[in-house]
């Protein structure tokens, strides 16, 4: 009898499936969900902030009154009235004059960068990204079988001298800088208004596209974000962003604004990914921009996000073993936290876990296994209380984990990891809060 | 009668191996209403007392993995609630969790299983790291597996080659648990024999050979189909295969296990059991060892977990 792998499937699989495989980081994410354990790993929006009931009354009444629309078929590149109103919340923002003409909808900004990566990468063509970046776009890129290389940051966000450097070594491979210059995901840092100048020029001289995704903008806690790239050029940025931090992410409703040939053939391809994005999601978020108060509802959140920032802030100045520092973000909902020297992220999952509290270990967010020593904290979906717990939590591993590598010695560095997966093995999927 | 039983199926639960537990239980329960029981899947979490008390179910099948399920201590709850089980009692499956308890029963009952030391975090720090590694590595050679004394799923898990890789390997066990066992590696075949009681004694099931792709049976090659290649019966010698068999059986009766169990070992060069450890609480996965096993016996694992339950059932005030 011959064996089996429980997988008669194995030799015909893609290349880029290559390392789709299940991972230890993952299955402890899983307990993470349970309640017993303070989740720093998500990604998260308060939910609970919103108004539901109304929000209900308006579900409702956009089955029974607008139903023979929201329920069929719709065109591939979103409805008009829906683009119309992204226009108006992209002026918020500072892009003036946008035409709904160049907007797609999509199913959230994930699949505007999936689109992106449809129409402009290779495979082994070169992505540059911050590093760290959005393990969603990693994901998206390695799909695409492009390689990604990080351009380092600082507490002002992507580095000029850094980027024109990796500009340089790429020698000409690179399709676009993808860049979240605002509230950074994971790092939490913003792009200063002097850099993204810089930042624009450097791109331009080198004919280099910028992707920009833009899904914290409006989630500032002083004052208003700098103006968003697309903002400042309007030629070879393309934007993205999404209502799933000001609204919902149920709805899986984003957008991308671009230039009229390439807006074509994003629809083009979209049809042929999706056909068309949902019109009831589309009609809610449409009847939730016109009829009720998001602006208000974007300060609560604002206001919740700011307290919680604070909440974890705090804790982790009172608590973290000496030797840890952190970015002191000024929207959006996530901290990134440098351990003291030895610490290893993804190694000291289990024992956080046994700990119950959870958080990303630093290397779901690099292409190249880098970020052992990093970790992202969530603040937008726990209470002030629950995060500071959290923090006492995390800082009894890390204690821990300083004396077993004591005992053993400082350069025992991380067990041995025989497997390097794609960085989305080291993250969370979606649903974790 | 037994399609009248109303079975819960418990998975889930706060071990490392909470996402390997749901996929087990997940299954059972399908193979359980595939055999015409009334089953539910429940986690183990606070609302399950008040669920057992309020609606107490003829029997429960644990497909809980880690701690919880294997440690013994839900099944001492259980039997505080007078709910009976698949599968042995608090006090073996105590003793089968801790995997240096479990080889030193098995050493007295004279069934083979590695050389081994078993050591707290605390004592490295105590008498010094490099001292206690030295003395492990003189004493039972080289190369080592190193494992926690409690887990599984091969979690925290590695072999040791060379000595400078030791102090690594334990950092990386001592994650997952304040004590590691530490064991003599034995080169060989790698294979689980499950052993199943239907009423006419313990019975070992065909042993399922495991050749991960990449050599190394870990986390990803135990729950990515398509990494690791099993073949059952396992490509053993009947003379190996019958001394499988029997060990496997002596490991499940010393250990004083009931109804289920999964004996792992290593057979080596010259055909030698090895007993490395064994599971109180198969997984039931669609690349779990335990149903390849039934299937390469022929049995249907529905009417298999049926007959489990209705023994277990009968149990109750016994």
């Amino acid at each position: 009898m011959t064996g089996t792998t429980q997988d008669d499937y194995t030799d015909r699989y893609a290349r880029r499936v290559r390392g789709m495989t299940t991972s230890e980081i993952r299955a402890l994410f899983a307990v993470a969900s349970r309640p017993e354990v303070v989740s720093l790993a998500g990604g998260s929006p308060y939910i609970a902030a919103l108004p539901l009931d109304a929000v209900g009354d308006m579900l409702g009444r956009l089955a029974s009154e607008h139903g023979a629309t929201s329920l069929q078929y719709g065109i591939g590149q979103g409805t008009v009235e829906l683009r119309e109103r992204i226009c108006e919340v992209m002026s918020l923002s500072g892009i003036e004059g946008a035409s709904p003409d160049d907007v797609v909808v999509t199913v959230g900004g994930q699949q505007a960068l999936d689109l992106i990566a449809r129409l402009f990468l290779d495979p082994g063509d070169v992505v540059l990204a911050e590093g760290p970046t959005y393990v969603g776009a990693l994901g998206v890129f390695q799909a695409a079988q492009a390689q990604v290389h990080h351009v380092a940051m600082d507490a002002d966000g992507l580095i000029p001298e850094a980027l024109s450097a990796a500009i340089a070594a790429t020698d000409g491979r690179a399709k676009f800088l993808y860049t979240i210059p605002t509230y950074q995901n994971p790092a939490g840092v913003t792009l200063s208004a002097a850099r993204r100048e810089e930042v624009l020029d450097i791109c331009e001289r080198a004919g280099l596209l910028i992707v920009e995704d833009d899904p914290y903008g409006m989630l500032s806690f002083s004052g208003d974000a700098p103006l968003p790239l697309r903002a400042r050029r309007r030629e070879g940025v393309f934007y993205v962003s999404t209502f799933s931090k000001t609204f919902a992410p149920g709805l899986r409703v984003g957008w991308v604004l671009a230039p009229h040939a390439v807006r074509e053939k994003l629809v083009m391809a979209s049809e042929a990914s999706i056909l068309c994005p949902s019109g009831f999601a589309q009609g809610a978020v449409t009847q939730y921009l016109s009829t009720m108060p998001w602006r208000e509802q974007v300060k609560i959140y604002r206001e919740i996000y700011r307290e919680r920032r604070d909440a974890l802030l705090e804790a982790l100045q009172d608590l973290m073993p000496t030797g840890t520092s952190w970015t002191r973000p000024e929207g959006g909902l996530f901290v990134w936290t440098t351990l003291p020297d030895g610490l290893d992220s993804k190694a000291m999952m289990p024992r956080a876990i046994a700990a119950r509290v959870a958080y990303v270990p630093g290397t779901g967010f690099y292409a190249d296994g880098t970020g052992r020593q990093n970790m992202r904290l969530n603040f937008s979906f726990s209470s002030p209380e629950r995060l500071r717990e959290g923090v006492r939590r995390l800082a009894g591993v890390m204690e821990q984990d300083l004396a077993m590598r004591a005992v053993f010695g400082a350069d025992v560095g991380a067990a041995p990891h025989r497997r390097r997966g794609p960085a989305a093995a080291d993250a969370p999927g979606p649903d974790l809060a | 009668m037994i399609g009248d039983l109303d079975i819960l199926v418990l998975a889930g639960g706060l071990s490392y191996e909470r996402d390997v537990s749901l996929r087990s239980g997940r299954r059972v329960l399908d193979a359980l209403r595939g055999a015409g029981l009334g089953a539910t899947l429940r986690d183990a979490d606070a609302t399950l007392l008040p669920y057992l008390q309020a609606d107490p179910p003829a029997a429960v099948v644990i497909a809980l993995h880690g701690a919880t399920g294997e440690d013994g201590s839900l099944r001492g709850v259980l039997d505080l609630c007078g709910v009976p089980y698949v599968g042995c009692d608090a006090r073996a499956s105590r003793l089968a969790w801790d995997k240096p308890s479990a080889k030193s029963m098995l050493r007295e009952r004279g069934i083979r299983t590695p050389d081994w030391v078993a050591l707290p975090h605390d004592r490295f720090s105590e008498l010094g790291a490099v001292a206690v590694l030295d003395r492990i590595v003189d004493r039972l050679g080289l190369p080592l597996m190193v494992k926690p004394a409690q887990g599984g799923s091969g979690l925290g898990a590695a072999v040791v080659r060379d000595a400078a890789a030791l102090p690594a390997a334990m950092v990386g066990c001592f994650a997952y648990d304040s004590t590691a066992l530490v064991e003599r590696y034995v080169p060989g075949t790698d294979v689980a024999v499950s052993v199943v009681d239907l009423g006419d004694g313990p019975q070992a099931l065909p042993a399922v050979e495991i050749v991960p792709r990449d050599g190394v049976y870990d986390y990803a090659a135990r729950y990515t189909a398509g990494l690791t290649t099993w073949h059952t019966p396992a490509r053993l010698p009947s003379p190996a295969a019958a001394k499988v068999a029997s060990a496997a059986l002596a490991a499940h009766a010393a250990l004083g296990l009931r109804d289920l169990s999964r004996v792992d070992l290593i057979v080596d060069g010259s055909g030698e059991p090895w007993v490395l450890g064994v599971n109180v609480s198969p997984g039931m996965t669609e690349t779990s060892l335990l149903p390849l096993a039934v299937q390469a016996a022929g049995w249907d694992i529905g009417k298999m977990l049926a007959t489990l339950v209705g023994r277990a059932a009968a149990r109750v005030g016994a």
